[in-house]
C-alpha cells in the first residue's frame, strides 16, 4: 500500500471529476469512495471494467455495490445505474436509507438510475429461441438516461434460477460483460459464493478483471466481517484479509497493519497527571505519540492513573478517548470523584469522550474499526482503553495482540498518546501481560501489592520507558481524596519499606535521633557545670594567693621597720652617751 | 410490422415485444400470427413494441428476455419468450389448449 494514496469521497465537490489515478501498466483506477478500500486496491477499482464482488449472504454485497454507486455519484461526479434482480426499488431505498444513502434524492437529481429487474420462473415458457436484448435495452436505456459512468449488476446470478436455458444466459452474460466493457462502464458484479468456487454460476469465468471477496464469520459467537482482494489484474493490491464495518456511515475497511515503521517520534513530553510520577519520567511524564501500558493485579489503582492521564490532557484544553471495558461511564465517574478525579466536568466540556462498550459486544476488529473511526471524527491527543484484558475474551491472543499492534500503529502514526491498562492474574508472571503486547510498548509501569506484615501496600515500579531517563526506585503510592499520591521512599538497611513498616522503621528512627540529641545536649550540660566548677576553683586558689602575698608583703615591711628602730635606739643611746662609735654602732644596726 | 388489429375489443389481448427487426423477431410474429389466427382467429389482437424504438416501456412488463409475447387478456397476464416457434408450448404458455380443443 502506497502512502500516496489519499482518502478520497470526502467533501469533493460532485461536478469535479477526480483525476484518473493510473497502475503500473496505466490501468485507470476509479475511486470507490468506500473508505479504506481505495487504500488496500491503490487507488480504486479498475475504470471501464467490471469487478466481481462476492460472497455468502447478508456478507454486504448489495450494500457494496450501492455505496460505490452513491459515492460514485455524490464524492466523484459518475452517475450510475444499479440493476436489482432480487430487491424492489422501493425496498432497496428503505435498506440503505439507514445508512445515510439517499436513493430516492438521487433518483431525482438523475444522478442514480435504479432499476428492478424481476423474473419469475413459474410465469415463463420458453418457446424457442430467444436473447436478452430486453435487459441490454433496458440497461442501455438507464445509462442514457443519467450520463451513468458506473454500474450495478445484484445479483444478476439469479438469472440462473429464472431462465430456463443456462446456455444462452451464459452467452447473453460473456455479452453483457463485452457490452460493459465497449461502453467504458465501470461496473460491480455481485455474486453468491459457491460450494468450491467464487461464485455459484462461476461468474468469475466472465469477470477476471478485478474479484473482490466478503466474508461474514462468526467465531465463538461473535461476527467479523471481512473483505479480501482476490485478484487484480494489472495492478498491485493488498491481499490480506480486512476486516471491514457497516454502520450508519455505509462501509468502512480497515486497511491495517502498515508494512514500515515510519511513525514520526515527538520529543514533547506530557504531563501523566501525577506530579511525583513525572518526576520519576525524568522529570517530565511520557513522550507526546508512546504508547504506555499499565499492568498490575485486582484493585492497584490502574484506572486511577488512566484517569489521571485523562483528566490532565482535558485540563490542558486536549481532547480524551476513553474506552471502558469493564464499568459504565456513570461508575467510572463516580469512582474517580472519589479519589479526587473530576472527569464529569471534562465530559460536559467535550473534551473527554467517555465510550463504555463490553468488549465481547463484537469482535476485536470491529473494536478496532469502530476505535479508528471515533479517532478519526473525535481527533483526541489521548487515547485510553480500559482494560485491555478483556479484548481476548472475545478472540484468540493473537486477534487481540494483532489489534493492538493495528491500533498502535493507527494512533502512532496520528501521534495520538496511548495508554492501555491490563490486568495481571495472580497466576500470571507480573511481567507479563495477558496479551503479550509489552514489546510494542514505550512505556510500562508496574503497579503491584506488596504483602507484608499483615497488610497491602501498593508498589509502583516502571519497567521500562523507552528514550527518557527514569527511576529504578519501587515506589509506594496511596489512593486518597487527593488522588494518586506517590510517597516518599524509605530505604532502610533490608530494602524499601512500605506502609507501616515504613511508618514504624521512620519513628524508631526519630526516637533514635532524639535519643542522641539529649545525650548530647547532657554531655554539653556537664562540659558546662566542670568548666564551671573550675573556674570557681582557680578563683579561690587566686584569692588565697592574694592573701598568703599580702601576708608576706606585710611581714617583710614589719622586719624592715623593726631594723629601723633598733638602729634609732642605738643612735639615740649613743647620742646620749655621747660617744664617737656611733658610726659602728649604725653599722651593727644595719646588720 | 405492424400491429395487427382485428377488432376494437378484442378478448385476447398479447403483446409482443421485440428489439429490432431481427430474424427472430419476425419469426416470433410469423408464429404468433399463425397461432392465432388457427385458435383464436377473430378474437384476438396483437400489439407489436419495438423496444429499440420505445426503450423505457420495457420496464413495465418486465421485459428481460427477446422476443416476449406477453398475454395481457384475458387475466391472469402470462408471459412467454423465445420465438413462439414450439407450437405446443406456446399453446401451454398462453393457456391455449383448451380453447384449441374446443375450436377442434
Amino acid at each position: 500500500m502506497s502512502a500516496r494514496v489519499k482518502r478520497n469521497g470526502r467533501g469533493n465537490r460532485s461536478a469535479r471529476v477526480v483525476p484518473l489515478r493510473r497502475g503500473p501498466e496505466g490501468l485507470q483506477k476509479a475511486p470507490s469512495g468506500i473508505q479504506g478500500l481505495d487504500e488496500i486496491t491503490d487507488g480504486g477499482l479498475p475504470r471501464g471494467r467490471p469487478t466481481l464482488v462476492c460472497g455468502g449472504p447478508g456478507c454486504g454485497k448489495t450494500l457494496f455495490a450501492l455505496e460505490f454507486l452513491v459515492r460514485g455519484a455524490t464524492a466523484h461526479g459518475e452517475p450510475g445505474v444499479f440493476v436489482s434482480f432480487e430487491e424492489s426499488e422501493p425496498e432497496i431505498a428503505t435498506n440503505v436509507a439507514s445508512l445515510g444513502f439517499d436513493v430516492r434524492r438521487l433518483q431525482a437529481e438523475k444522478k442514480l438510475s435504479v432499476d428492478w429487474v424481476r423474473v419469475e420462473r413459474s410465469e415463463i415458457e420458453d418457446t424457442g429461441e430467444y436473447d436478452l436484448e430486453g435487459l441490454f435495452v433496458r440497461l442501455d436505456h438507464a445509462v442514457k438516461s443519467v450520463g451513468a459512468k458506473r454500474v450495478a449488476l445484484d445479483t444478476i446470478e439469479s438469472l440462473f434460477s429464472a431462465l430456463p436455458n443456462p446456455l444462452v444466459l451464459r452467452s447473453e452474460l460473456r455479452r453483457l460483460f463485452r457490452w460493459l466493457k465497449d461502453r467504458g462502464l465501470t461496473a460491480v458484479i455481485t455474486g453468491e459464493r459457491g460450494e468450491e468456487t467464487l461464485t455459484r454460476q462461476g461468474l468469475e469465468e466472465y469477470v477476471s478483471d478485478c474479484v473482490i471477496f466478503l466474508d461474514h464469520r462468526v467465531t465463538e459467537q461473535v461476527s467479523t466481517r471481512r473483505l479480501r482482494v482476490v485478484k487484480y489484474r494489472g495492478s498491485t493490491h493488498g491481499t490480506n484479509e480486512y476486516p471491514f464495518l457497516i454502520d450508519e456511515e455505509g462501509i468502512s475497511v480497515l486497511p491495517i497493519t502498515s508494512i514500515g515503521l515510519d511513525h514520526r517520534a515527538s520529543r514533547e513530553r506530557i504531563t501523566t497527571g501525577i506530579e511525583r510520577l513525572d518526576e520519576m519520567l525524568g522529570g517530565k511524564g511520557y513522550y507526546r505519540g508512546s504508547t504506555v501500558l499499565v499492568s498490575g493485579t485486582a484493585g492497584t489503582g490502574k484506572t486511577s492513573v488512566a484517569a489521571s492521564l485523562a483528566r490532565s490532557t482535558c485540563e490542558n484544553g486536549e481532547r480524551c478517548l476513553y474506552y471502558a471495558f469493564e464499568e459504565s461511564a456513570a461508575q467510572l465517574t463516580r469512582n474517580m470523584r472519589s479519589i479526587g478525579v473530576d472527569l464529569e466536568r471534562q465530559l460536559k466540556r467535550g473534551t473527554l469522550r467517555l465510550v463504555a462498550v463490553r468488549p465481547n459486544s463484537q469482535g476485536v476488529e470491529m473494536h478496532l474499526l469502530s476505535i479508528h473511526k471515533a479517532v478519526k471524527a473525535f481527533d483526541p491527543s489521548i487515547v485510553i482503553l480500559d482494560p485491555i484484558t478483556n479484548l481476548t475474551a472475545n478472540g484468540t491472543t493473537l486477534d487481540a495482540r494483532l489489534m493492538l499492534t493495528r491500533l498502535i500503529d493507527l494512533l502512532k502514526s496520528r501521534g495520538v498518546t496511548a495508554l492501555f491498562t491490563s490486568l495481571t492474574t495472580g497466576t500470571t508472571d507480573l511481567e507479563e501481560t495477558d496479551v503479550a503486547v509489552s514489546s510494542l510498548i514505550d512505556t510500562w509501569l508496574l503497579l503491584e501489592i506488596v504483602r507484608s506484615g499483615g497488610e497491602r501496600n501498593r508498589a509502583l515500579t516502571i519497567i521500562k520507558s523507552r528514550g527518557m531517563e527514569h527511576s529504578n526506585q519501587s515506589a509506594e503510592y496511596r489512593l486518597s481524596r487527593r488522588g494518586l499520591e506517590i510517597l516518599d521512599t524509605y530505604l532502610g538497611p533490608s530494602g524499601v519499606l512500605t506502609g507501616s513498616a515504613r511508618l514504624a522503621r521512620e519513628a524508631e528512627d526519630r526516637a533514635g535521633a532524639l535519643l542522641r540529641e539529649e545525650n548530647a545536649a547532657r554531655q554539653r550540660a556537664l562540659r558546662e557545670t566542670r568548666r564551671k566548677a573550675f573556674e570557681r576553683r582557680l578563683e579561690t586558689l587566686r584569692a588565697e594567693f592574694e592573701v598568703e602575698d599580702a601576708e608576706i608583703e606585710r611581714a617583710i615591711r614589719e622586719d624592715a621597720e623593726r631594723g629601723e628602730v633598733v638602729a634609732s635606739d642605738r643612735l639615740r643611746m649613743a647620742k646620749s652617751r655621747q660617744a664617737f662609735s656611733g658610726r659602728d654602732a649604725r653599722k651593727d644596726g644595719i646588720r | 410490422m405492424r400491429a395487427a388489429r382485428k377488432r376494437a375489443a378484442a378478448e385476447w389481448e398479447l403483446r409482443l415485444y421485440i428489439a429490432g427487426e431481427t430474424p427472430k423477431s419476425l419469426a416470433a410474429f410469423a408464429n404468433l400470427k399463425k397461432i392465432c389466427e388457427e385458435n383464436l382467429q377473430g378474437r384476438y389482437r396483437i400489439e407489436v413494441i419495438d423496444l429499440l424504438k420505445n426503450p423505457q416501456l420495457a420496464r413495465g412488463d418486465q421485459i428481460l428476455a427477446i422476443p416476449t409475447l406477453v398475454r395481457k387478456l384475458p387475466t391472469p397476464v402470462k408471459k412467454i419468450i423465445g420465438d413462439l416457434s414450439n407450437e405446443e408450448r406456446v399453446l401451454v404458455g398462453l393457456d391455449l389448449r383448451a380453447v384449441a380443443r374446443r375450436a377442434s
